[in-house]
């Protein structure tokens, strides 16, 4: 069997009249990089938070690692909000040392892994600059450090790449990776699901405070195939039987839905028999249909 | 506590390394010496020396008017006296005076004569014509100066400690002083914890920061942090004004002057002199100084949470209007009220707006070099721990849901809500 990481059970958190979790329950295997996708106020930055114990449940349990969730936990979570940022006065290497610490590193251990990852990516010569004289991007890069900075065992990351640009997007995305293989469990939240489908193995979608799907991503996308195959011929006067439904034409670009009791071979054989194929493949829906479709279904 | 002392430790460090805490430092004291020095400065000063030409038809005032160090009077002609009043500017005085008779006198120049001249030309012309007066009455005017006789009430408080010399002047000063600084130091650091805390909401780190700590900690401390550098400037200031204005008497009055000074010190004043030395004596110092420094940071922890709370419910300084207000007019009130207590140690007011908490802290410095029994000063510090315990408990509750809220007008209304929200 797989160890949980993180369990949550039953979590429900009002505000006032507006529930904003109701009654979820999240599983994370450790190792695994969990997406953790939702609309705007579905209730998943409530989620993290409490994870974080920046907020507390309202009722529902959360188990750690295998034990009840406690305060000295944090110690051993990494949290990047999606509203972050920095002390703007601040000199870069002074404020992360700062961060560092109240993460409960001691000194020197913060120093010299400060220096580490600093070096790694490439900006140990703003250890004395402001924050204020800093890019954008610059600073996120800083704030990424001090997240990650005292080794976690659980990362959790609230719409990483927004503030980069596609250069540094894919370093911080390739950091990510990197941690994982090293052991390093990631809940990563984000509304942009090409990034999901890039670098997640497992997903829960929350809707209206609600968990709706949740699991490893080939089985959810699995579950969402609707027998749809993508097929180009070198012609473009395709006409079918009533077995088959056309569902869209770009030229001679097909989309084509099987019917009841019908096969992938069956469409084949049709289509071989008049016409010159160029590509015949499965449509797998991607987690952006997903997505939409899981939402509008609610 | 190891993690809040990380805080404390940032937030002071990184207000008294600001150029403005350095700067303010430095010339808080210097204005203060200014001020305590400068009149002395200019008072020693030699005064421009004035001349009033005076034209009288009939009387004679003259031979009785004495000149003084900056007037001095000159008799003209008849002939001069529409020459000048086309065109003393040109001309060597400063005024003239036209005296017709004994009840109208009339002042000439070409510009606004000073108010201090002017009285004291009133002064001499009155004392003058009451001279006439009693001595066309009979009365001789050196058993007048005779019987003129200075009185001084000594005043003794019976205290539990035995008889001591009292004085309302000194007190009113000790009072007024005490009064005004803790005031200005929960103003001053109190809006300096609210601007740390918008700080962090604008700046978007208080989410990184409350991932590793509590949001308890975070405001505690902020305001901890923040009383250090209201503790540190204020001692500073205190040592700084010391150093520049015994300076500045080494400076600017050399030994002699000073000596002079001290001898031309009338009877009268020296008598005062003394006074006030008997009645500083006469004062608890000891007590009046952990006094301060309890109501000082009382009324700062009680103020401070208030504020931190406000900041936290607020995305910009611009926004803070609505809330501040109520938080500021206990405070205004306690300030306005400090005139009224001083007159009335003992009243109804002063007992009560030394009672609660939100007055105290100014009130009770007030009241408190004019004495207070102890039974009341101990319920006014009770009452205060208890008040800042309650805010603290409070604003920590606003404080935790507020930071979160980004980009939200929080009213009144939502406020209430926060409360009961579960941490």
């Amino acid at each position: 069997m797989q160890k949980h990481i993180l369990i949550a059970k039953d979590i429900v958190k009002k505000y006032g009249n507006h529930t904003a979790l109701n009654h979820v329950n999240i599983e994370i295997i450790e190792g695994s990089i969990f997406g953790l996708l939702g609309p705007n106020g579905a209730g998943k930055t409530t989620l993290m938070r409490i994870i974080n114990q920046i907020i507390a449940p309202d009722s529902g349990r959360l188990i750690f690692d295998g034990n009840p969730l406690k305060r000295e936990d944090i110690a051993k979570i990494g949290y990047l909000p999606e509203e972050r940022g920095l002390y703007k006065k601040m000199k870069v290497g002074e404020q992360a040392l700062y961060l560092a610490k109240l993460k409960g590193m001691p000194h020197h251990e913060a120093i010299e892994k400060l220096k580490y990852w600093f070096s790694r990516l490439d900006i140990l010569d703003w250890w004395h600059k402001k924050v204020e004289e800093l890019s954008k991007g610059m600073a996120q890069k800083v704030q990424f450090v001090v997240t990650v900075i005292h080794n976690p065992k659980l990362l959790i990351f609230d719409e990483p790449f927004s503030g980069f640009d596609p250069i540094n997007a894919a370093i911080i995305r390739n950091e990510i990776l990197e941690l994982s293989k090293n052991g390093t469990t990631i809940i990563f939240s984000t509304h942009r699901m090409e990034s999901v489908e890039e670098i997640c193995n497992h997903i829960a979608l929350i809707n209206n405070a609600e968990t709706v799907l949740q699991g490893p991503i080939e089985k959810i996308k699995n579950d969402f195939r609707n027998n749809t195959f993508s097929v180009k011929l070198k012609a473009d006067n395709l006409i079918l039987s009533n077995n088959f439904k056309i569902l869209d034409q770009q030229g001679n670009h097909y989309q084509i839905q099987l019917k009841e009791n019908t096969t992938a071979n069956d469409l084949l054989n049709e289509l071989i028999k008049n016409e010159e194929i160029i590509s015949f493949e499965e449509k797998i829906p991607s987690m952006e249909d997903i997505f939409i479709k899981a939402v509008k279904d609610e | 506590m190891n993690k809040i002392w990380l805080i404390i430790k940032r937030e002071y460090l990184i207000r008294v390394r600001k150029k403005s805490f350095i700067i303010m430092t430095i010339l808080g004291p210097i204005l203060m010496a200014a001020i305590i020095i400068l009149p002395t400065y200019l008072a020693m000063q030699g005064h421009d020396e004035r001349s009033i030409a005076l034209y009288e038809e009939n009387t004679a005032f003259f031979s009785s008017l004495k000149d003084s160090d900056d007037l001095n009077f000159v008799k003209i002609p008849f002939e001069e006296v529409s020459f000048l009043k086309k065109d003393i500017g040109n001309s060597p005085y400063y005024a003239l005076l036209d005296i017709k008779d004994d009840e109208n006198f009339t002042l000439y120049s070409n510009q606004q004569v000073s108010l201090s001249i002017k009285e004291e030309i009133q002064d001499k012309i009155a004392n003058i014509l009451q001279h006439q007066k009693l001595k066309e009455a009979g009365i001789d005017l050196q058993i007048l100066q005779k019987s003129n006789t200075p009185v001084e009430v000594e005043t003794i408080i019976i205290g539990e400690e035995g008889e001591t010399t009292g004085n309302a002047e000194v007190s009113f000063g000790i009072a007024f002083m005490c009064g005004i600084l803790i005031y200005m130091f929960i103003f001053m650091y109190g809006t300096m914890v609210m601007r740390g805390v918008i700080e962090e909401k604008t700046s978007r780190i208080v989410e990184v920061i409350i991932s590793s700590v509590k949001p308890f900690q975070l405001m505690m401390g902020k305001i901890m942090g923040v009383a250090l550098v209201g503790l540190t400037q204020f001692l500073l200031w205190i040592l700084l004004t010391l150093i520049i204005s015994s300076f500045a008497e080494i400076l600017f009055f050399d030994a002699s002057t000073l000596a002079t000074e001290a001898g031309e010190m009338s009877k009268e004043q020296s008598v005062i002199f003394s006074e006030m030395l008997k009645a500083v004596a006469g004062i608890n110092i000891p007590q009046l100084l952990v006094a301060f420094l309890f109501y000082f940071l009382g009324g700062y922890l009680l103020y401070s949470a208030l504020f931190a709370a406000v900041g936290a419910a607020v995305d910009a300084e611009a926004d803070t209007q609505q809330f501040i207000l109520p938080v500021t007019i206990p405070l205004i009130l306690s300030f306005i009220l400090m005139q009224p207590i001083m007159d009335n140690p003992d009243g109804v007011l002063a007992y009560w707006t030394s009672l609660i908490p939100f007055t105290s802290p100014i009130i009770m410095m007030v009241r408190l070099p004019f004495g207070v029994s102890n039974t009341e000063l101990i319920m006014s510090i009770s009452l205060l721990v208890l008040g800042f315990l309650a805010t603290t408990t409070l604003a920590a509750k606003i404080y935790r849901t507020g930071i979160l809220m980004y980009g939200k007008k929080a009213s009144y209304k939502e406020l209430w809500k926060w409360l009961t929200f579960k941490g």
